[in-house]
């Protein structure tokens, strides 16, 4: 092919603007409304692209999203988009692309070996090989499958780009802007409803810009612009174009994404590269089109070979001829008019090959006096030219017999232009409706039942013939306002005519040599069809599966229909009885980016920060996650390590006092006459016991019995309760209430809701800590009786007002204070402050860790949602005085198995860290359970650890090894009670 | 059998591969058997295979109600692994990954196992501890696991995002090495071929409509294809279970059907040489020898059984992707498909003898059923033919419920869509 | 997928938490027999066509509702808000 400029038209193109770009790093020109696919075709390249198996030269075959064969490489370095379609990518000053899949380049490429191992490279011929003995074999041989195969290279550089997403609402989504999707939008909007039009095209139109005839007195292009502009200046129309809406979900819900920026040399302020719609639509309108399906015969791969819709686009719209010397090949009257339009823009067609015995009314006189040569009953049975198309073979054809007959001839010609017949898009009305229907009078499957609520109209619907294709989209739109078609307002068309009925011809039977490819881009022929068939890959997904048929990047849009049709004839079966695979999301490839918008790296969840964050940033506090929360893990001073920061600061706890930010607990205001009924059947615990007053620490278990979550329950009035949750567990334990008081117990007369994020909390614990509260707390008597052990009192510091607990977590004489969330940096500080004097320190995570693992306190590293409250040692607090959720699975037989996990304490024998995730093994190498937490105790002076361990009350005193065995490291303990500090509780007060 | 090797292919090229003959045949049911195996998928497939391989029975037919392997088997993500934390778990997938290694030379059918390592990312000190104890567990089992910090992470996996400004930053990860992937379609048609050339009878397009009873006892079943005997019947139906034990009389079971999703990119150049799942989040990510990136996250998390899901998940997946891997952002996605899970009340398994004399059940395999395919259908084929579980499978009971000892990977509870 | 909240209106699904099958019953909470709950606990239905299910507006009135969908098509036929304020709000919605 060596396609040229002509040396007018182009109604897409400014030929005043010319727009330097390079291709694999030769600069072209072009000019602006070409399109990457347009220009290189113009400035006579040939070769586009290599094929995925065998890497035979390819070129340019359609000119819209269905191309199979052009892609490219866009963008230098870290901006690189591997596999681009040219037929979509907008000429810009400064483009870069390069032809991919090939080595060293385009014209010689190594892998092209491939087409001449062809005759071993058959469909499946990898499951048959490659086994050998061992493993080796297929690692070795996969290491150069995977090199030669993919497609384009993707960079591992990070994408910089910008990407977001939006959400849109529309009484009317009208897919296609092409001449049904135009109407369907016109009859909408003018029935007053708000209107979405999208298209996934850089223009408006469809085929409207290279249909001949009038509308309304107007050229079809001409009429196009004036629909367009209507549309585009109506309040109640917005237009999106360059959007591919691609999935069609439950409830009318879309997803569509928008090419923002690609088609500018940069994007302006702000603009995202791609932004991705989710479009709530009460009435969808599809009027997605059709694309062009090939006619398979021998050879049909050679660069030169093209759709005709695709080189009468070529023409009309960027004024480019596909070849000095044109033959056409069809099955359909589209392939003579098609001829006449070209031949009319000055391009040289020189003959029109067609299947069928005679053509449609009037055209073989309008071919001939155009110079064209006819060929009526004849099929092109090969081509010549390997890295450009040099002539093509044809032979007489006998339709009824489906059979060559007479002589062959071979006609020179550098492109080849192919028209066999229409597939609807049917895509998006498969997604959302019931299998695709074939009709037998357009050889085509035809939009099933919908399962959404969406019309189809225009071509996607059938309606093939211009004048159809108005009718029904406008009928389409009214109906989808509620409004009534008037037939008077209906524009009127004048010598325009869509394709007819075309001959089922979907492959050229065989006259020679030479492979028939019916996926370009897979490289899969009509011979790898037959084989699956022969080898029992009989059913359309089997077919689909083992020759990979319609399952490169083009998704099979010019490949489906004539691989089913192949297959029905071998199998003897007729196309509908062979069926069709479903269509799936995504219509067309979306960037992944373009769907996560924002929502990834930094931003891909919220982060929550208690109001003391920034405070203990300033004040050495390396955060770290928890949950979606941020912590300070330590307050690391100069010099220090992880654990001696983290000793430091739990030595100083039992030492003098200390503070640490508890705000991120789980927090549940309980109210009404039955919240204390209510709390009792929630926890294993008598919450209705509890005075007001007093807290009082519980624990939660699942209905299966097992532990969920502990806290405690401040009974704060008679009908009012305030619950502490975990920080992990907060969420869970909240919707747990709700949905008991919802959906079990709706007679309770109780409200919940979450106070997380109103009250702050600072915990100070230490043998100072009353002294230092008492140095900072007014209009609150501290003293022992007055706020024993459990008990709460209010109090103020400076003009806040603050509650106080005295609950200790660390085993210390400890309190924690909670005030307003706004409030909660100020009593922070002043508690810092004030605590000073007192030798405090500010203490993270793992000093809070070290401290519980001390005093034996359970975490969820121990309430795993394995274990029950009885092999942590809190049996006692989950005894069935009374039913509780959990009660009654609890006893399960498996579940109080003496040989179960309990919890243990573990002291190292040797001074060795006894690291999380460790394993206690017998003498005979089995695990007998595992360590779940461990710290350097400031207490005991050494290492020790909280595990889970088989029969573990009955081996304390016993000596075991907890192994690290992905390290080969392993550690001697001995197995003591997991309370490893003041087991009596002395230091609670002070 | 036809053998295949790399002379059968060059000999069979070299005649324009027209005598190559159907990988298996399509018998016509008989009326009796002494197995049945209801459902042509992977599972089912394999089970038929070793019923005839290890035990001798070859009186067997498998009945798929649509195309051979039309279910999970076709539809997942293709990794196999055994990294399971607890020993009930893993010493079966041991045993499964074991059977994996040798899978292509047993079937003589490539199914392109490729060890290619799978790598767990933890994102904080809490997980890399359970990353410990369970890679702890799998070397004390026998099985192999490596625990690597940031950097062997960041050596192993390029262009991963180690960076400490990512959300959840990467603290290291566990890999199993002799983890991997699978070409999942070929495991069903490697194990059709098999079990056929042994005399297995697979009859496609032939649905199970009902059963028939002596008392409670099972003794053949009622089809599209007329009624058939047997003196065993398997139902092995993932994303069927509880619709086909219903038309046995069994009303409920301690399973909820959920969509799950899968994705697939363009085709790229080798880009990830190993399977890399997300710990702060829930993804796991390949790519194909054809060159696609393959991936999956969560359920959708609603009871479905059509093969679907919708937006909001598909929007998860994608932040998850990008956010482990922030030069994926500008790759597209090119397909993405719905798999029907089974999930079972704690995330495990049913391999088992019963619920009905005369009938076994294989079922609940969650997400996990593709890399159990060898071992399952090992281990339920034994259960068939002994008529008791071999001790790989002998936890794996619907008992365990109710006696309370579920085998809780995850340690969810009783919540389907957690696991 | 949207669900009709009788509090919110029509809804994402993604602001919901899904609960599971709603036809279980939760034995009295005195009940002994282990068999009734392990069947509330474990046992489901599971079945192919209409389901009726709990789904918790999480990110919404955070009441729970009672849904009766379709699990082969996804579409809701009814729902119904559950709890205490149930009467009146499924009041405002009769007829839909």
């Amino acid at each position: 092919m060596s396609g040229y400029r002509l040396d007018k038209g182009g109604l897409l193109i400014d030929r005043t603007r010319e727009v330097a770009f390079r291709f694999d790093g030769r600069t072209h020109e072009g000019y602006a409304g070409d399109t990457l696919a347009s220009a290189l075709l113009a400035s006579g390249q040939t070769l586009f692209g290599r094929s995925f198996k065998y890497h035979r030269p390819r070129g340019l075959y359609s000119a819209g999203p269905e191309e199979p064969n052009a892609l490219v490489e866009l963008r230098p370095g870290p901006h690189q988009v591997p596999n681009t379609r040219a037929t979509m990518v907008e000429l810009h000053e400064g483009l870069e692309a390069n032809s991919q899949n090939r080595f060293p380049s385009l014209g010689f490429d190594v892998m092209a070996v491939n087409d001449r191992l062809s005759r071993f490279l058959s469909a499946g011929f990898y499951y048959k090989t490659f086994m050998g003995t061992g493993q080796p074999v297929w690692h070795f041989f996969e290491h150069f499958i995977r090199r030669a195969a993919g497609l384009g290279k993707a960079s591992h550089e990070a994408d910089t780009d910008r990407y977001e997403k939006t959400n849109t609402f529309t009484d009317v989504l009208v897919v296609g802007a092409g001449p049904a999707g135009l109407m369907a939008a016109k009859a909408a909007a003018e029935a007053g409803k708000r209107v979405l039009l999208v298209d996934e095209n850089a223009q408006a139109g469809g085929r409207l810009w290279d249909e001949g005839g009038e509308i309304d007195g107007m050229p079809t292009h001409e009429w196009a612009r004036a629909v367009i502009a209507s549309l585009e200046v109506r309040a109640n129309v917005t237009i999106l174009l360059r959007t591919a809406v691609y999935g069609y979900y439950d409830d009318n819900i879309l997803g569509a994404a928008e090419r923002v920026s690609d088609h500018k040399k940069t994007p302006d302020a702000y603009e995202p590269r791609h932004r991705h719609w989710t479009i709530h639509a009460k009435k969808v309108v599809l009027a997605t089109g059709a694309i062009e399906r090939p006619i398979a015969f021998a050879g049909n791969d050679a660069p030169g070979v093209m759709l005709a819709s695709a080189g009468l686009a070529y023409a009309t719209r960027h004024g480019v001829a596909a070849g000095r010397k044109v033959a056409v090949f069809a099955n359909n009257d589209g392939g003579a008019r098609a001829a006449i339009a070209l031949s009319d823009l000055g391009v040289n067609v020189a003959a029109l090959v067609d299947a069928r015995a005679s053509l449609g009314e009037g055209l073989t006189g309008a071919l001939s006096a155009r110079g064209v040569m006819v060929w009526t009953g004849s099929a092109v049975t090969g081509t010549r030219g390997r890295r450009a198309l040099k002539a093509i073979d044809i032979s007489g054809y006998d339709a009824d017999r489906g059979a060559l007959v007479g002589a062959m001839e071979t006609i020179q010609c550098d492109a080849l232009l192919v028209s066999g017949g229409w597939t609807p898009t049917v895509h998006l009305a498969s997604q959302a409706g019931g299998p695709p229907v074939f009709d037998e009078t357009l050889q085509a499957f035809l939009p099933g039942e919908p399962r959404e609520d969406w019309i189809a109209c225009g071509n996607v619907a059938g309606e093939l013939n211009l004048a159809s294709c108005i009718t029904s989209g406008t009928r389409a739109g009214a109906e989808a306002a509620g409004a009534v078609l008037r037939e008077e307002e209906l524009p009127k068309v004048h010598g325009a005519c869509g394709p007819e009925t075309p001959l089922p011809l979907w492959e050229v039977p065989a006259a020679g040599k030479g492979k028939v490819f019916v996926d370009l881009q897979n490289d899969v022929t009509a011979e790898d069809v037959r084989l699956a068939e022969r080898e029992g890959f009989r059913s359309v997904e089997h077919l689909k599966r083992y020759t990979t048929l319609g399952m490169a990047a083009d998704q099979g849009k010019t490949s489906n229909v004539n691989g089913l049709a192949i297959l029905a004839r071998a199998r003897g079966q007729s196309i509908p009885e062979v069926g069709t695979t479903r269509f799936r999301p995504p219509y067309q490839p979306v960037p992944i980016g373009a769907i996560a918008g924002r929502e990834a790296g930094e931003h891909l969840m919220p982060v929550r920060r208690t109001p003391m964050h920034d405070w203990h940033e300033a004040h050495g506090g390396e955060m770290m996650e928890a949950g979606l929360w941020m912590r300070p893990q330590i307050y690391r001073r100069e010099g220090e390590t992880l654990e001696q920061a983290y000793v430091r600061e739990a030595r100083n706890v039992r030492e003098n006092v200390g503070i640490v930010d508890v705000s991120t607990l789980g927090k549940i205001d309980v109210q009404g006459p039955d919240a204390a009924k209510f709390l009792d059947h929630i926890y294993t615990n008598a919450m209705a016991k509890v005075k007001v007053g007093k807290a009082r620490y519980g624990l939660m278990l699942r209905e299966d019995g097992i532990l969920f979550d502990d806290g405690t329950a401040w009974r704060l009035g008679e009908n009012h309760y305030l619950v502490t949750t975990t920080t992990a567990g907060a969420a869970a334990v909240l919707a747990h209430m709700e949905y008991y008081l919802s959906v079990v117990w709706p007679e309770l007369k109780v409200h919940v809701a979450s106070v997380s994020d109103q009250w702050a909390g600072t915990a100070v614990a230490g043998p100072k800590a009353r002294a230092l509260l008492e140095a900072v707390v007014r209009d609150c008597d501290l003293s022992h009786d007055a706020l024993p052990q459990m008990g709460i009192a209010d109090g103020k510091i400076g003009e806040i007002e603050v509650k106080i607990a005295r609950l200790s977590f660390s085993g210390e004489l400890a309190y924690e204070v909670y005030s307003g969330w706004n409030e909660g940096l100020a009593v922070w500080k002043a508690l810092y402050e004030a605590g000073l004097p007192f030798g405090l320190m500010p203490y993270g995570m793992e000093a809070m860790g070290t401290l519980r693992i001390e005093k034996g306190h359970v975490t969820h590293a121990e309430m795993d949602g394995r274990t029950t409250a009885a092999d942590l040692g809190l049996g006692a607090l989950a005894a069935k005085r009374k039913p509780y959720v959990g009660s009654a699975m609890q006893d399960r037989p498996a579940l109080c198995d003496p040989d179960r996990e309990v919890m243990v304490g573990l002291v190292s024998k040797d001074a060795e860290p006894i690291p999380a995730g460790s394993h206690l093994v017998s003498d005979d190498g089995k695990s007998l359970g595992h360590v779940t937490a461990f710290a350097f105790s400031p207490a005991k002076e050494t290492y020790i650890a909280l595990a889970l361990l088989k029969q573990g009350r009955e081996r304390i005193g016993d000596t075991l090894e907890a192994a690290f065995q992905l390290k080969e490291r392993s550690v001697t303990v001995q197995v003591v009670d997991p309370c490893f500090y003041d087991k009596e509780g002395s230091r609670l007060n002070g | 059998m036809q053998r295949y090797s790399i002379f059968s292919l060059v000999k069979h090229a070299l005649s324009g591969h027209k005598h190559w003959q159907p990988a298996w045949r399509k018998p016509d049911p008989k009326t009796e058997y002494d197995v049945i195996i209801i459902g042509g998928g992977g599972h089912g497939l394999a089970t038929a295979y070793y019923l005839a391989k290890e035990h001798g029975i070859r009186n067997v037919a498998v009945l798929e109600k649509g195309w051979l392997g039309s279910g999970n088997i076709g539809r997942n993500t293709t990794i196999v692994r055994s990294n399971y934390m607890l020993p009930k778990n893993n010493r079966f997938y041991e045993w499964s990954l074991k059977l994996w290694e040798g899978l292509s030379q047993e079937l003589n059918y490539n199914v392109m196992f490729s060890q290619r390592g799978v790598l767990n990312l933890a994102h904080s000190p809490a997980q890399m501890d359970a990353f410990a104890r369970r890679g702890n567990s799998l070397r004390i089992e026998g099985a192999d696991a490596d625990l690597l910090d940031r950097d062997e992470v960041a050596r192993l996996v390029p262009g991963l995002d180690v960076s400490a400004s990512t959300r959840f930053p990467i603290h290291g990860g566990l890999l199993q090495r002799r983890a991997g992937t699978a070409r999942h379609d070929a495991v069903a048609w490697g194990f059709a071929r098999g079990a056929d050339a042994l005399g297995v009878d697979i009859i496609e397009n032939c649905e199970v409509t009902g059963f028939q009873k002596d008392g409670d006892r099972v003794i053949g079943v009622e089809t599209t294809r007329g009624p058939i005997r047997a003196r065993k019947i398997g139902v092995v139906v993932a994303g069927s279970t509880s619709e086909v034990m219903r038309r046995a009389g069994v009303e409920r079971l301690p399973i909820e059907s959920h969509v799950l999703q899968a994705f697939v990119s363009e085709p790229l150049k080798p880009f990830i040489d190993s399977v890399v799942t997300f710990g702060a989040g829930h993804l796991y990510i390949s790519q194909s020898d054809k060159g696609g990136l393959v991936f999956g996250g969560s359920l959708d998390g609603y009871n479905s059984y059509a093969q679907r899901g919708n937006l909001p998940l598909v929007e998860e997946v994608m932040s998850e992707v990008a956010t482990m891997f922030p030069a994926i952002r500008r790759i597209r996605l090119l397909r993405s498909w719905g798999g029907i899970m089974d999930m079972s009340m704690d995330g495990s398994p049913i391999i088992t003898t019963g619920p009905l004399p005369g009938m076994y059940l294989n079922a609940g395999w969650c997400y996990g059923g593709f890399k159990a395919t060898p071992g399952s259908g090992w281990c339920f084929a034994w259960t068939i033919a002994k008529d008791e579980p071999h001790p790989l499978n002998a936890a794996f009971t619907l008992d365990r419920f109710y006696q309370g000892a579920v085998i809780d990977e995850a340690g969810h509870g009783p919540f389907p869509r957690l696991h | 997928m949207l669900i009709h909240c009788p509090a919110c209106g029509p809804r994402s699904h993604h602001e919901f938490t899904y609960g599971g099958d709603a036809t279980i019953v939760r034995p009295a909470p005195d009940d002994t027999d282990i068999a009734r709950w392990q069947a509330f606990v474990y046992d489901r239905e599971n079945p192919r066509g209409d389901h009726q299910e709990l789904w918790h507006h999480v990110f919404g009135c955070r009441h729970w509702l009672k849904v009766t969908r379709n699990v082969t098509t996804h579409d809701i036929s009814a729902v119904e808000l559950l709890g205490p304020h149930a009467k009146d709000a499924n009041a405002g919605e009769a007829g839909r």
